[in-house]
């Protein structure tokens, strides 16, 4: 028997929106089976109208794109019973507790009576949902009703598991938790999880692979090694003892790379030329010159900077002008 | 502290009619169910008149036109406390309670722009009345009667529902604002004459204190006023004993923080 | 309908009447306000049955057929409202997601409501009983009102189902509301319309469908068994569910653009 393909290939995906701007513009993109694929992007860059288009809920304007072996177009139906998701919202009936929700979502499913019950304790076991299992989803807290939600997204073991945001708005601690049940997915069960995120760190920890999407356009992908020693090296930054020194101490860090933005007031920064540690020769040059520092810092190269070298713009606070169309637009 | 007071709630007041002329919808709810009652009344039941006993002068245009212009009044004071309430969901009463160096005023303010808000409403129905044939029989006194006896029901609307948004302070509480002055109308003589009611609704209509003011309304419409005295002393006291509750209701809001 | 749809439209009949259910205010005010407008309409216009040609000497009896009405209106409210909610919190997304067909999630609001709206009838009717009215079409004729109750408020519904899918906000949905009373309010809820003197009124009662609706329920109350008002009012209930159930999954279509 053919082993199940979960893998997601999407070929020149594109959405627009009537009166909106064109969300999604022309991704290419593969995900192999059981790999977390990290969807970076800074607010309204279109990673959830991807989401969306690859969950079946918004058709594309044009490109071609299969889930699980499935063209989402023409294969709605047979996508939908190979995925799970957790979108945005964690869209939750506030009225409902955890365990009526998650009967309900396999009632739809068509999970039978004592393979509900039983399917219902396991996932509230595995989200630590046990005990608050029969309250009301409106007393849960932020963190509560992403776990639901995941919990939900896996009523039917799906293949591949779309979570758009799955930690915005969380404690670290809930952070952590979330993060290592995604972990066990991918690593004990096999499931492709496609993950978008805004937060470096995520993408970081979690995705074996990263895309980051800008304006509806993919401008990097790769690991996130290779993404970071692609796009950037270190960065040297110096604070002078002496604030009339920060002229020289700039000019001789200028022989090291390229001068940037500090990230501290008063210092001076320098994106290193070469990735190899110069650190000692940068020491010996500045004493050199007779010049006193009071604090010296090397920055290694985040993802942070990586968007930066491809967009001129740092991640955090670069929501795009276009804000993500409202998929509620009805299609061109 | 009268000119702080003064100040406070002519802030709060043009803020309130700012937002609704950016917002004309907001006047909707308060227009669209005194209009709807109108017609259905007027129109719907004007063969009430020919029940033996129906003594009032004029036609049965004018006598629902009274009832819906005091309706308009309450409901348009109601509604403002709908604003009110939302305020405080949105933390913009907290700023406002932050700057007002006489938070007082604050309630001014809120009555003010309700009753200009009303003063639209009520000429739009008025309009109305005017274009479906009503006539109205009393001088221009009991005009001025007709509309100040009026602006005293919204003043107490107005009070009535700040004083429930500023204890509940969330817009759940509509029902609360509404229910009460819904229960006040409609105990009262709406479609026939106090003297034609039987049993309990004439009892309960009695004591009404809406039923005096409704009856002096339709003296003037009709032009021969009635009542006048107890009218407006009915009035002024319920607009100080809604004032007393929207004050305390201040109060408990900002022992509430 | 086959066993899947069937638990499909079961479960979300069930979420539908449980929610409904656990929002007190929900349930108390649909019940309590038909209550208290017949209340101060049957005591407020006693004296309309002195008018020569009123069909009865109880305005209570003759009113007795407006809070079934009002219930219907209040089952479009919760229907509308109840998917609105869901459209806006992404649940409908959530439904979506599963194999769910569409038309399940219709019938599935629209049953609890229904279930709920035959509650209200029956409390209606008690009411009239305890306040002693009697129907004049007996005991067959309570079964059949409950029936025209449970229809009337399945059409309603379907019209705020509509409203919710179409526009996906609980803000539209309470915009629209207004929009059913001027139908109840311009019709013979108050009067017959053969005993309404102001032309345009009158006209506009006998084009509103829901003076049909009233008529016939009133027919059961205070008549007995008139075939003409029956059929009247059983067909506009029918014409009105046919339309709102063709709008609504028109637009359910629209909404859930799934491929």
């Amino acid at each position: 028997m053919q082993a199940p393909d979960n893998s997601i290939e999407v070929e020149g995906l594109v959405r627009e929106f009537k009166k909106g701007p064109r969300a999604v513009d022309g991704i290419d993109l593969h995900v192999d089976p059981g790999e977390i694929y990290g969807f970076l992007g800074p607010n309204g860059a279109g990673k959830s109208t991807t989401v969306l288009m690859l969950t079946t809920l918004l058709p594309p304007t044009a490109g071609t794109a299969r889930v699980a072996g499935f063209d989402v177009v023409r294969e709605g139906p047979k996508v939908r019973k190979a995925i799970g998701a957790a979108l945005q919202e964690a869209a939750l009936d506030p009225l409902l507790t955890g365990r009526e929700h998650l009967r309900l979502q396999m009632a739809m499913h068509g999970i039978g009576g004592d393979e509900r019950r039983r399917r219902a304790d396991e996932l509230l076991e595995r989200v630590g949902l046990t005990d608050a299992a029969d309250r009301k989803v409106k007393g849960y807290s932020g963190g509560m009703k992403r776990r639901l939600d995941l919990a939900l997204a896996l009523v039917h073991r799906p293949r591949v598991l779309f979570l758009d945001e799955p930690t915005t708005g969380l404690d670290p601690q809930s952070r952590a938790a979330l993060w290592e049940e995604v972990e066990r997915l991918a690593r004990d069960e096999g499931v492709t999880v496609f993950l978008t995120t805004q937060y470096l760190e995520e993408a970081d920890v979690l995705a074996a692979r990263v895309g980051i999407i800008d304006q509806g356009r993919i401008v990097a992908e790769g690991t996130p090694e290779e993404l970071k020693a692609e796009f950037s090296s270190s960065t040297i930054e110096a604070l002078p003892a002496n604030v009339e020194e920060k002229g020289a101490v700039a000019s001789v860090l200028e022989r090291f790379g390229a001068r940037t933005t500090g990230f501290s007031p008063g210092t001076v920064a320098v994106q290193l030329a070469s990735s190899d540690g110069r650190l000692t020769e940068i020491v010996r040059a500045l004493d050199a010159e007779g010049l006193r520092i009071a604090h010296l810092q090397i920055h290694e190269p985040t993802l942070d900077d990586v968007f930066l070298a491809k967009t001129g713009r740092h991640l955090e606070g670069a929501e795009s002008e276009d804000a993500e169309a409202d998929p509620e637009l009805v299609a061109t | 502290m009268l000119r702080d007071t003064f100040a406070v709630a002519r802030g709060v007041a043009w803020r309130q009619l700012h937002n609704a002329v950016l917002n004309p919808a907001v006047f909707f709810p308060s227009l669209a169910f005194p209009l709807l009652n109108f017609a259905a009344f007027a129109g719907g039941l004007a063969r009430v008149r020919e029940v033996p006993g129906f003594d009032f002068a004029g036609s049965y245009t004018a006598f629902t036109y009274v009832f819906i212009l005091l309706q308009s009044a309450a409901f348009s004071g109601v509604f403002s406390g709908f604003g009110v309430a939302r305020d405080f969901e949105t933390g913009f009463t907290r700023r406002l309670m932050l700057i007002a160096p006489n938070r007082s005023g604050l309630v001014l303010g809120y009555a003010l722009a309700s009753a200009t808000r009303w003063l639209i409403t009520g000429s739009i129905v008025t309009a109305v009345a005017f274009a479906v044939g009503m006539r109205i029989d009393g001088n221009g006194v009991d005009l001025f009667g007709l509309y100040t006896l009026a602006l005293l029901v919204n003043f107490a609307g107005t009070l009535w529902s700040t004083g429930v948004a500023m204890r509940v302070r969330s817009q759940q509480a509509g029902p609360l604002m509404q229910m009460p002055v819904f229960l006040v109308l409609f105990f009262a003589p709406v479609y026939v004459p106090l003297a034609l009611l039987k049993g309990w609704i004439h009892a309960v209509a009695t004591v009404n204190p809406l039923t005096p003011l409704l009856e002096a309304e339709r003296g003037f419409v009709s032009g021969a006023p009635a009542h006048v005295a107890v009218a407006y002393a009915v009035g002024a006291a319920l607009v100080a004993a809604f004032g007393l509750w929207a004050i305390r209701g201040l109060r408990k809001a900002e022992a509430a923080g | 309908m086959t066993s899947a749809l069937a638990v499909q439209v079961g479960y979300l009949a069930r979420r539908s009447a449980v929610r409904t259910l656990r929002q007190p205010a929900g349930v108390v005010f649909p019940l309590l306000f038909p209550v208290l407008l017949l209340a101060v309409n049957a005591g407020g216009l006693r004296a309309e049955t002195k008018l020569p040609g009123f069909p009865t000497d109880s305005f209570l009896a003759f009113a007795l057929a407006v809070p079934f009405i009002q219930g219907g209106l209040f089952a479009t409210g919760n229907a509308g409202i109840d998917i609105a909610k869901d459209v806006q919190t992404g649940f409908l997304n959530r439904l979506a997601l599963t194999p769910m067909r569409g038309i399940a999630l219709i019938l599935g609001e629209i049953g609890g409501v229904m279930a709920l709206a035959v509650v209200q009838a029956l409390f209606y009717l008690c009411i009239g009983l305890v306040f002693g009215v009697r129907l004049a079409s007996g005991v067959g004729g309570a079964f059949v009102l409950l029936l025209l109750a449970a229809l009337i408020a399945l059409g309603f519904a379907t019209f705020g189902a509509f409203a919710a899918l179409r526009t996906g906000s609980t803000e539209a949905v309470n915009g629209i509301f207004p929009v059913f009373f001027v139908f109840l309010f311009i019709s013979s809820m108050n009067i017959p319309r053969d005993l309404m003197s102001v032309t345009w009124f009158r006209w506009f009662a006998t084009i509103n469908p829901v003076s049909y609706l009233i008529e016939a329920v009133r027919s059961l109350v205070i008549v007995g068994w008139d075939a003409e008002a029956l059929v009247l009012g059983f067909g506009c209930a029918i014409l009105i569910i046919v339309a709102g159930f063709a709008l609504s999954v028109a637009a359910l279509r629209e909404r859930m653009s799934r491929t």
